[in-house]
């Protein structure tokens, strides 16, 4: 190996090795706040072929570098400090966690002898941290750094992935390092990879498709993960089954593909909800069933087989109990699967989902005015579908989800599982580092953005051509939407009257505004802000009061879904939001 | 809906690797999900990178499977199980002050063969009984000397080992 150490007589110290280690996996960048603790890693970071890119709240940090590692599949990294400039980043490590996306959380702290002393800037981030990680370390020792770094590289990208956190005391990283490495042998004997797929489960499952009528694939964020888009079409072909795809699984099916029912859950089109209820087998490639898809267990597919592909052990049998289950790469099973299963007759079943298609369409009028969906449906036909989109949370991200089809895969990043306000725009940041060449769209809301807009100044020093799609109703739509709907409108904490004009903040930060305030102007001026050179704001002042339709009540199963505004008085729902 | 039964108690054998943190991590794992546990032992293994714990707690065994599982997950867990009591064989320690008076040394003796109990302090004004034995053994002991009176107790909570060759 060239790679292991050829020990330069130059003396480095620990945040060195750090640095090249990351350097040898071939690191691009790292988003980063510097501070106290942090100070000697930064120092390293001089001179380094990694580009530091400063952000301006770590919270954004961790979002660009999830933005990063779901655009390139590859790991983002983040460098922080100590304290507040560790926890400032556990809402980036949680919405990391939820989605299974691989990130390095480098976090400076105060130096040993003061661990548990409350320190300046001290904060127990490791501690703190715990429950939202998928592994973390406080490292003690100089030299364990090399094999620490190595460890976690790996943990954070294989099997499911998630984020790992290294807890760096400052006089750890300033002292030498004596190792003889920069490349030793990982000490995990606890880790567990899944291996190859068992043959009998797959034998299995390949047999519980015969003599399926309806069936239909629901593919997940699993699938995208493991890039397994490719295997899936040529299932979905040979079976000839109607696939549907949660948030997080678009792209890794397109959207626009005949079989595509678009995605389904709680705001999920009624076509493929109809196809839920109806199907006589549903095959999950690497969805954990969430209940924004489930609603009520005790009424989900309760006709169907319901097969189960998962990386992970531990979704096995957590919510749905599958009539047939493999663990595994989603890829690597779907490939395996496709040679053993035979075409199925579905011709009625895709006779009975275009009905539903015709009669319970995905819809928008323009009679009281601009509207998200036509804003969003504009973006989509000025863009022709092409570009990265990125969210925020809310009724944004259903209608983007809705209208903005996604045929590839990383080309849809959205915070599914912790539903983070402020991903959406430093995400876009981070997957335009990415993927340089690609047109970034961040659909925002009015309410998400103004969480995270100080990194407006990262996207201007960057020069970073991303186009940030505000989606102004000057509500936090998605809780004045239940409001209306379950607490008879009794609108509290929602109102965000008083916006501050979008263009000209954008203006302050060097960045060029649009304004989209008519039906009559938004796709002229939709077109000229994508042409645009550089980044800049759209400002999309849509309707106030409007709802994201169909939706099905949380905690309920999707029999209940309400295709259109009802007209009397709803209960209030059971589920959790 | 079933109607409320009690939970049953489940004895859980977990490989981790010796290091600091980690009985944070597993601990996690329990709370989150609603399981009190009821004794914890941990200690080194002969490997010393290693360590076991034996964990007592109560829930449903669906939750169980969850917490086995997501346990297993963690980085530091080598190995998780659950373990029959027909194929293992369990252990808990106790330490018990009383008055030092002849009625108590008498009945101290009379059960002290049947309950594995031994007098290992024996001053003017108290005494210190330790005993050693299944649970059922402790928790009767314990029954008889409550009624005579007990001023300190101390139980170290359930040690577990596989029978046979199989590996606890």
């Amino acid at each position: 190996m060239t790679k292991s150490n050829t020990q330069t007589k130059k003396q480095i110290n620990g945040a060195e090795a750090l640095i090249k280690c990351l350097e040898n996996f071939g690191v691009e960048y790292i988003f980063g706040l510097s501070g106290g603790a942090a100070i000697p890693i930064f120092d390293a970071l001089v001179g380094s072929k990694i580009k530091l890119i400063l952000v301006r709240h770590e919270q954004g940090g961790t979002h660009m570098a999830d933005g990063y590692a779901r655009a390139t599949g590859k790991p983002g990294v983040v460098l922080v400090t100590s304290g507040p400039g560790a926890t400032n980043t556990v809402t980036g490590i949680l919405t990391a966690q939820m989605d299974s996306i691989p990130m390095i959380v480098l976090c400076g702290q105060t130096i040993t002898s003061m661990l548990g002393k409350d320190a300046f800037q001290e904060a127990d981030i490791s501690g703190i941290t715990m429950p939202v990680v998928k592994h973390s370390y406080l490292i003690k020792e100089t030299n364990t750094i090399p094999r620490v770094i190595k460890e976690a590289w790996h943990i954070c990208q294989t099997g499911r992935p998630g984020p790992v956190l290294l807890d760096l005391p400052k006089d750890i990283t300033s002292a030498p390092f004596t190792g003889d490495t920069l490349d030793p042998e990982m000490d995990i004997p606890g880790y567990k990879v899944p291996g190859k797929p068992n043959k009998n489960d797959i034998n299995k499952m390949a047999k519980a498709f015969k003599g399926a009528k309806k069936p239909l694939l629901l593919i997940g964020h699993g699938a995208v993960i493991a890039r397994a888009g490719v295997a899936i079409k040529k299932l979905a072909e040979k079976l000839n089954a109607p696939v549907t795809n949660t948030l997080l699984g678009k792209g890794a099916f397109p959207e626009t593909h005949s079989l595509s029912m678009g995605m389904l859950g709680m705001h999920g089109t009624a076509y493929s909800n109809k196809a839920l209820v109806n199907c006589d087998l549903i095959c999950s490639i690497g969805s954990r069933w969430d209940d924004r898809i489930n609603g009520n267990n005790a009424e989900f597919c309760v006709n169907a087989k319901k097969l189960h592909i998962e990386v992970d052990p531990a979704e096995i049998n957590k919510i749905v109990k599958a009539d047939a289950y493999v663990i595994g790469d989603a890829r690597e099973v779907v490939e395996e699967l496709l040679k053993l299963v035979e075409p199925l007759d579905t011709k009625e079943w895709l006779k009975e989902l275009a009905f539903y298609r015709k009669e319970y369409p995905l819809k928008y009028s323009n009679d009281k005015g601009l509207t998200a969906q036509n804003v969003i449906d504009t973006c989509y036909k000025v863009t022709k579908g092409k570009a990265i989109v990125t969210t925020d949370v809310g009724q944004h991200q259903m209608w983007a989800a809705q209208f903005y089809l996604t045929d590839k895969t990383d080309y849809w990043l959205s915070s599914g599982g912790a539903g983070t306000m402020g991903y959406g725009f430093p995400a876009a940041i981070g997957a335009q580092f990415g993927k340089p060449n690609d047109l970034v769209v961040a659909i925002v809301g009015d309410g998400g953005f103004q969480m995270t807009l100080a990194e407006l100044s990262t996207a201007f020093i960057h020069k970073l051509p991303v186009k940030i799609l505000i989606i102004d109703n000057k509500y936090l739509g998605m809780v004045r939407q239940w409001q209306e709907l379950f607490f008879d409108n009794r609108l509290s904490g929602v109102d965000l009257e008083g916006n501050p004009d979008f263009v000209k903040l954008a203006e302050a930060y060097g960045i060029k505004g649009f304004h989209i305030d008519k039906v009559a102007n938004c796709e002229r001026v939709m077109k000229e802000a994508m042409d645009y050179k550089g980044p800049c704001v759209i400002h999309a002042e849509v309707i106030k009061e409007d709802n994201v339709f169909p939706m099905v009540p949380a905690g309920k199963s999707a029999h209940h879904m309400i295709i259109e505004a009802p007209t009397t008085k709803l209960e209030k729902p059971t589920g959790s939001t | 809906m079933t109607e409320i039964k009690k939970d049953p108690i489940h004895t859980i054998s977990i490989l981790v690797a010796n290091k600091p943190g980690v009985l944070v991590r597993v601990a996690l794992v329990f709370a989150r999900r609603g399981y009190n546990i009821d004794s914890l032992v941990v200690s080194a293994t002969v490997n010393p990178k290693f360590s076991r714990m034996t964990i007592t707690a109560k829930g449903s065994p669906e939750t169980l499977d969850q917490i086995i599982k997501n346990a297993t997950k963690l980085v530091d867990v080598i190995h998780t199980s659950e373990h029959d009591p027909s194929h293992s064989i369990d252990r808990e320690l106790a330490l018990i002050k009383i008055k030092n008076t002849p009625a108590f040394k008498t009945a101290v003796v009379k059960h002290s063969k049947k309950y594995h109990a031994k007098i290992v302090d024996d001053t003017d004004k108290t005494l210190i009984i330790a005993q050693s034995g299944t649970t059922v053994e402790l928790d009767e002991f314990e029954g008889i000397l409550k009624k005579l009176g007990v001023l300190e107790y101390v139980r170290s909570g359930k040690l577990l080992m596989a029978r046979g060759k199989e590996q606890t």
